[in-house]
């Protein structure tokens, strides 16, 4: 990039199981006003556009962003929404910035998840024609996932365990987590059995929630913080629809993804080059999954990796200080959710997770059933 | 924007309220290998894609993931747009601004509806407020009802002017192969044709049509390398609006609405005071007949209260001065996805000379066009056939 663009401001909501006080546009509000009440910017001078990530299936509202239109500053004004996960808007609202179209943005993902049944909205993203009427939902798919997974390097339900364990660890110091504790694998082990080898706590539980950041371009960045995060490198792809048309132990999109926003951050070796990393653990065995993709770890060492302690908020590479998705944070802001947690760090204002010394930070989000759209963004301070 | 954009291919699929040939993939694949065909390239070549759909209307979520690759998109980087009537325009803007960005130099950019797969009406109601407005709702008829009754008591216009607005479309659908309503009709047939909410009648409204559309946009090196006759963009505005405004359609409110603020600043970007002067065609985006008179209103092509008395004089016919849809515009081909964007197609195909029988008689070096959706938001795009112009 020949220019720079930085994440000046974040917020978030407390994710929980339900906000019956608020609607979407009410929820939406609580996080844009205080992003701004933090960085001292007002609508609608200091914002030139915004970009939210919503679903009008998750919102049961046509052309949803009319909900938050006025709470957005979309008034006569650029508004624009991504039927994706919330970490695509960060590359979205990167690309309008470096266009020179825009200066200065605002990002939003919401959910409400309990305004309608996950099975539902996940079986309708499957095809119409051949897949959809076997019953699919992202749980059933992920089992398929997991099994593969396990079957292909060996990994354990013991493995996978271990990611939650050390998650909901961790969320005990985040604020805004929904569901944290002190767990034993055998707790996890010994949870309901959903869709084996997925049980219940293997699971991210349904949340209502929204976050909200601002990204601005070098110059304006230098005037609204002292304490600006770049995006170094940012990069997407897809793989293919059909769960038979992958191989769902691969991490193929992802692989891309990482390695396009590497080579935009100048980074040859993430192993040693990164700090932390923020990955959306829908699924207690994704986050093993996607370490591989992300090249932190060898293909099917992600059991053994965490094992050995290393992504622990006290090892060589913490992933998840905040607790991750499996802490409870909505479907599509949770990659969202992970480059403002990522910011904080790099921020030094993660508070009881805060990692010590970090300068450089993954942050990744998926779209679509067992990852199918990948997006990766490295951050720096 | 940092980089120079131009348009450098496109294509569209031919549009049918039915397409029973194929399901979504086959049928945007269609308007992507258009669009490859007439670029001379191959998707291997496409750095990013970007999908503009909205899901509500065939019931798939995630419309990008199940269609990734009639899109072409497998491996590739790409996002999915979402944002009513406007998401084709959107698409364009997107595109436009990733290669202006300096990331990418090769973009296609896709938009597509396939309503018979859902019940428009219905999910188009799905727009008001869950809580005061859905019991209420009456789709796009309603809404345009509601903007036909207000023009007629504010200005003295008649029924026969929103049946001009008909004829027209339909006529100039006539002369382009890809259209969906191709109705030899006079004013008599659009002045008894079925009331639908009055004084909307049949003939009023827009299809509920399947159909895709698809654009290649690149970099200036790439677009004069590449392209015999790249159109540019040359500037893009969108405005959209809150979902509340009780005053949203009295077409003499002197409050700043939606369109005249995009026109206005779109206007003030190219440095320009008398648009139906500066630009040789305008293909705008009018789901209703008094939709489009009202657009020639905000745009400035006549004066508050004129519009009518344009169709009247027949001045924005396809061989007037101010061309006004010479494709036949949204009233004879909807496919929401792809609507707003076969605005931004067409009006490069006149730049181009390459709109054969819908091609305007006159030398075409400018064009504006528009998208129209949510709760009136807009998207506004300006072309040009050179950089000078």
């Amino acid at each position: 990039m020949t220019e720079r663009v930085a994440i000046v401001g974040v917020a978030q909501t407390r994710f929980a199981p339900k906000r019956p006080d608020v609607n979407y546009g009410e929820m939406a509000y609580e996080v844009i006003s205080r992003v701004l009440q933090d960085t001292g910017l007002a609508l609608p001078d200091d914002i030139d556009n915004a970009i939210s990530c919503s679903h009008d299936i998750w919102d049961g509202q046509t052309i949803s962003d009319i909900g938050i239109t006025d709470v957005i500053g979309g008034h006569l004004r650029a508004e624009e929404k991504m039927a994706m996960d919330g970490s695509t808007a960060v590359f979205y609202g990167a690309v309008g910035i470096l266009s020179g179209e825009y200066s200065c943005s605002l990002l939003m993902a919401h959910t409400k998840m309990s305004q309608t049944n996950r099975n539902i909205v996940n079986n309708v993203a499957f095809d119409p024609i051949y897949t959809r009427m076997l019953g699919f939902d992202y749980t059933s798919a992920a089992a398929l996932q997991a099994r593969r997974y396990m079957y292909k390097y060996g990994i354990t339900r013991e493995d996978a365990a271990r990611v939650v364990v050390k998650n909901l660890a961790n969320a005990k110091r985040n604020p805004f987590a929904w569901q944290s504790g002190d767990l034993t694998v055998a707790d996890v082990l010994s949870s309901p059995a959903v869709a084996p080898p997925l049980h219940k706590l293997d699971i991210a539980p349904d949340t209502d929630g929204a976050v909200a950041l601002i990204l601005a371009s070098e110059e304006r960045a230098r005037k609204i913080t002292d304490k600006p995060v770049w995006i170094l490198g940012i990069g997407t792809c897809y793989d293919a629809h059909y769960l038979g048309d992958r191989d769902l132990s691969g991490v193929f999109a992802l692989e891309k993804a990482a390695a396009r926003a590497y080579a935009m951050a100048g980074i040859k070796n993430p192993r040693r080059s990164v700090d932390l990393a923020e990955v959306s653990d829908d699924f207690s065995y994704q986050e093993l999954l996607w370490l591989e993709g992300l090249g932190f770890c060898d293909r099917g060492e992600g059991g053994r990796y965490t094992a050995s302690g290393a992504t622990a908020l006290g090892g060589k590479l913490p992933v998840n200080p905040s607790g991750g998705v499996l802490s409870g944070v909505p479907a599509n802001v949770a990659g969202l959710n992970r480059v403002a947690e990522a910011v904080l760090q790099l921020r030094g204002e993660a508070g009881d997770r805060q990692v010590r010394g970090a300068n450089i930070a993954v942050a990744q989000g998926h779209s679509g059933f067992c990852g199918q759209h990948q997006c990766v963004v490295v951050l720096g301070n | 924007m940092k980089r120079n954009v131009a348009i450098i291919g496109g294509g569209q699929t031919y549009h049918a309220a039915r397409r029973h040939d194929v399901d979504e993939p086959e049928m945007v694949n269609e308007a992507v290998r258009a669009a490859l065909k007439d670029a001379r390239m191959t998707i291997d070549e496409i750095d990013l894609v970007i999908l503009g759909n909205m899901e509500f209307f065939e019931g798939t979520h995630m419309t990008d993931c199940w269609l990734v690759h009639g899109m072409g998109a497998y491996g590739k980087q790409g996002l999915k747009i979402t944002t009513g009537g406007t998401v084709g325009a959107t698409a364009v803007c997107a595109a436009a601004h990733h290669v202006a960005s300096g990331l990418f130099d090769k973009v296609l950019c896709i938009g597509f509806e396939k309503q018979e797969e859902g019940d428009t009406g219905a999910i188009l109601s799905g727009v008001a407020n869950p809580l005061w407005g859905r019991s209420m709702a009456g789709a796009a008829v309603g809404y345009f009802a509601m903007m036909g009754s207000s023009y007629m008591a504010a200005w003295g216009a008649k029924e026969e002017h929103s049946a001009m607005v008909a004829v027209k479309a339909r006529q100039n659908a006539r002369r382009n192969k890809y259209a969906h309503l191709k109705l030899d009709i006079t004013i008599e047939d659009a002045l008894n044709s079925r009331m639908l909410a009055w004084p909307i009648r049949m003939l009023d409204m827009c299809p509920a049509s399947n159909g895709a559309c698809a654009m290649i946009l690149a970099d200036e090196k790439t677009a004069k390398s590449r392209s015999k006759k790249p159109v540019w963009i040359r500037a893009t505005d969108t405005a959209h609006n809150e979902q509340f405004e009780l005053d949203w359609r009295d077409v003499k409110t002197n409050r700043l609405i939606f369109s005249r603020a995009c026109a206005g600043r779109l206007y003030r970007k190219l440095g320009i005071t008398d648009p139906a002067k500066y630009f040789d065609v305008f293909e705008v985006y009018e789901p209703a007949t008094w939709a489009e008179l009202i657009w020639y209103e905000d745009l400035g092509l006549c004066g508050p209260g004129e519009g009518f008395r344009l169709i009247e004089q027949g001045r924005t016919n396809i061989d007037g001065p101010i061309p006004v849809n010479p494709s036949g515009g949204v009233l004879s081909t909807n496919c929401i996805g792809a609507s707003a964007m076969l605005r931004v197609w067409e009006a490069a195909l006149q730049i181009r000379g390459d709109a054969g029988e819908h091609q305007v008689p006159k030398d075409v070096r400018r064009a504006l066009t528009t998208g129209y959706g949510g709760t009136n938001w807009t998207v506004m795009t300006a072309l040009s056939k050179t950089l000078d112009d």
